[in-house]
């Protein structure tokens, strides 16, 4: 403060108007704390509902996809004519993936894959005497299948290693256990839309919280999926794959592509409705929550407009006894930082506050507790966004007060 | 301390208003400043002393002719450049004070030195007090500026003008507000600065006694010089 007069002006205007400071502050608060709070909790629960996804799905997955017939034509004895039968409809008799050892090896030794898991799925019917819950099995290897989804994290009773090597071993949603009353050790029968019949035993119990999930999946090892199946030990309906950024899934699904000719698919193309619906809520808070930064930077706007226009004589000695004017500016854009700096330290503050407030609020259902969280790269945008917005609020009035020719406020 | 050095010197300066009509304000306006010479200005209102203190000020650029400096030409130089050189070399004192009212009377004849930066905080702090001693404001140095009188006022911001010992100090009617009393003390130190300490004065004034005291009058009527007394420089 001693060695620069331009920051000792700056503070003297600021502190002789303390109200005037506190108000424009204040905007800047309210601005950058509302800012924080709705981006965090769209952040956060985008995060919850792509979490979701990744429950039960990889960042990408291989699979045959159904095809449709070709026209076919027929050999005709006059070569002016051709005879094609055309009967567009689904061809495919199996889903099953040819030789899935060798592509399973392949797609693992690509460095950008961290995971890659094959996977059996059958149609399954749950039974216990008249009782039968639809359903979807799984063949899984289930240590590395857990290792990529989490499973440990849902499990209620039994543990997911369990199912290793237990070819009669089953893991169950906790909505069939609960609607066909079975718990860990029972005994389960398990029908395929094959027509396979199977008792099995029950080794764990997941609840993910999500009814789909809960109400009809089970888990078993592949050969018992494929002897569900009537298939032999080579039959694989999917892959699933992991790699290092589950945002930018797509150029690795090229990559993958042009190992194979099965459809490689990212999870966003398979769950475009919750990318989607994530984008609308983020636009949405976006645009809200901007639009209140805005309005705080017209506060920084107006006070400084305000504070230039009763220091017109002020502004035009000093340029009179040698202040250039980029000294003026340095001196309105210091005020407009020195607001900026407190107004948005609060309203980090505030953003802070509000979010631990709304982490502790009880959504119920598979949600629990609002998924909100205090995310560092939110704080340094909206700290950012908050700075950056009043010290372009200060300096158009502060470029203006620059130009004040000493000249005209004399001769008045 | 009256020399033959030229500090300030014009040629041929021409200024035309265009608000509301074209209007041709100053007429090859040509003259002299010497070191140590104490000038004054005077003329009829309207006849052009304003706007010519304003174009040998550099705070107005919009001229024809030329304007020199302690012998440098700064007609034509960079706003940044004519700033520099108002902070190092001139003075201004207006009928109004212009003080920093928030600021104490000490901080307020600060601000230029602080501006300049050739000495610390303490060594310039030491010379404001010096210059307000000179001019009998000592006790009031801490007080802020706003609970003076005008005439202390005035005084204060004539320290101000003084605090970087600016070549030239330039005033448009210093005491156009000011009562006699107050008047004579502001000449008393024009005279001072100027014979004691070789700094030159320009002061535009109303006031035939003030002008009559000074080493040298030039007279303007519808922007051409009519009348400079040079005896004392030849
Ligand atoms: N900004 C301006 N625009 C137009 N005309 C001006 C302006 N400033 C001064 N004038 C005119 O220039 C002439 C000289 O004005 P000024 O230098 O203020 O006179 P003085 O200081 O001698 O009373 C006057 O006729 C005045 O009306
Ligand atoms: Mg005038």
């Amino acid at each position: 403060m001693k060695n620069s007069i331009n920051l000792d002006i700056a503070l003297t205007h600021i502190f002789t108007r303390k109200k005037q400071t506190f108000v424009a502050a204040m905007g800047v608060t309210i601005g950058v704390g509302i800012y924080l709070f709705m981006n965090s909790l769209d952040s956060g629960f985008s995060k919850f509902s792509t979490g979701e996804v990744f429950k039960n799905n990889a960042h990408i997955k291989i699979y045959k996809s159904d095809e449709i017939s070709q026209p076919f034509s027929l050999p005709t004895d006059d070569t002016n004519t051709l005879r094609v039968i055309i009967n567009p409809q689904i061809t495919t008799l199996s889903k099953k993936i040819i030789n899935p050892e060798a592509l399973l090896a392949t797609v693992k030794s690509q460095p950008y894959v961290t995971n890659a898991i094959a996977q059996v799925n059958f149609d399954a019917f749950y039974n216990r005497g008249k009782a039968q819950v639809k359903g979807a099995g799984n063949g899984v290897n289930m240590i590395e299948y857990a290792q990529m989804f989490n499973t440990n994290k849902y499990m209620v009773a039994g543990k997911t290693e369990a199912l290793q090597g237990n070819l009669n071993g089953i893991i169950i949603g906790s909505g069939i256990s609960e609607k066909l009353n079975l718990g860990l050790n029972d005994n389960i029968t398990v029908t395929s839309s094959f027509g396979v019949v199977k008792v099995l035993k029950i080794v764990g119990i997941f609840s993910t919280g999500s009814s789909m999930n809960d109400n009809s999946k089970s888990y078993v090892n592949i050969s018992t999926a494929q002897q569900f199946m009537k298939e032999g030990p080579s039959f694989v309906t999917t892959l699933f794959i992991n790699v290092p950024d589950a945002e930018n899934t797509e150029p690795y699904v090229e990559k993958l592509q042009q190992l194979t000719s099965y459809t490689v698919e990212g999870w966003k193309t398979s769950n475009a409705d919750v990318v989607s619906s994530n984008k609308t809520r983020e636009s949405m808070m976006g645009a809200i929550s901007m639009a209140i930064l805005i309005v705080a930077g017209f506060g920084i706007y107006n006070i400084l407009s305000s504070t230039i226009m009763q220091k017109i004589n002020d502004i035009a000695i000093l340029k009179a006894t040698g202040f250039r004017g980029g000294d003026v500016v340095k001196i309105f854009v210091t005020e407009a930082f020195l607001m900026g700096i407190i107004g948005t330290s609060l309203g980090l503050l505030m953003g802070a506050i509000l979010i631990s407030i709304m982490s502790k609020v009880y959504m119920g259902g598979p949600v629990g507790y609002f998924p909100i969280r205090h995310e560092l790269h939110l704080f340094l945008r909206s700290g950012f966004l908050g700075m950056f917005i009043t010290l372009c609020a200060g300096y158009f009035p502060a470029r203006k007060a620059a130009k004040t020719d000493p000249v005209e406020i004399f001769r008045k | 301390m009256k020399s033959n050095n030229i500090v300030l010197k014009t040629e041929g300066l021409i200024k035309y208003f265009y608000e509301p009509v074209k209007f041709q304000a100053l007429q090859s306006v040509a003259f002299e400043a010497y070191e140590g010479e104490f000038l004054t200005l005077v003329g009829k209102s309207g006849s052009g002393k304003s706007t010519l203190l304003y174009c040998l000020s550099t705070m107005d650029t919009a001229y024809e002719g030329d304007i020199f400096i302690k012998g440098e030409k700064v007609t034509g130089k960079k706003t940044d450049e004519l700033a520099a050189i108002r902070n190092e070399h001139i003075g201004f004192v207006f009928q109004f004070h212009y003080l920093l009212p928030e600021f104490s009377c000490l901080k307020n004849v600060m601000v230029p030195a602080r501006r300049l930066g050739k000495y610390s905080y303490g060594e310039i702090e030491e010379r404001a007090y010096e210059k307000l001693k000179i001019l009998g404001l000592q006790d009031q140095a801490l007080k802020p500026a706003s609970k003076l009188s005008g005439g202390q006022q005035q005084r204060v911001a004539i320290a101000r003008a003084l605090i970087n010992d600016p070549a030239i100090l330039m005033g448009d009617e210093p005491t156009g507000n000011l009562d006699s009393k107050n008047t004579a003390i502001v000449y008393d130190i024009f005279k001072e600065i100027s014979h004691d300490f070789g700094q030159t004065i320009i002061a535009v004034t109303h006031d035939n006694d003030f002008a009559k005291a000074s080493d040298r009058t030039i007279e303007l009527a519808d922007g051409k010089i009519i009348n400079q007394n040079k005896k004392d420089f030849e």
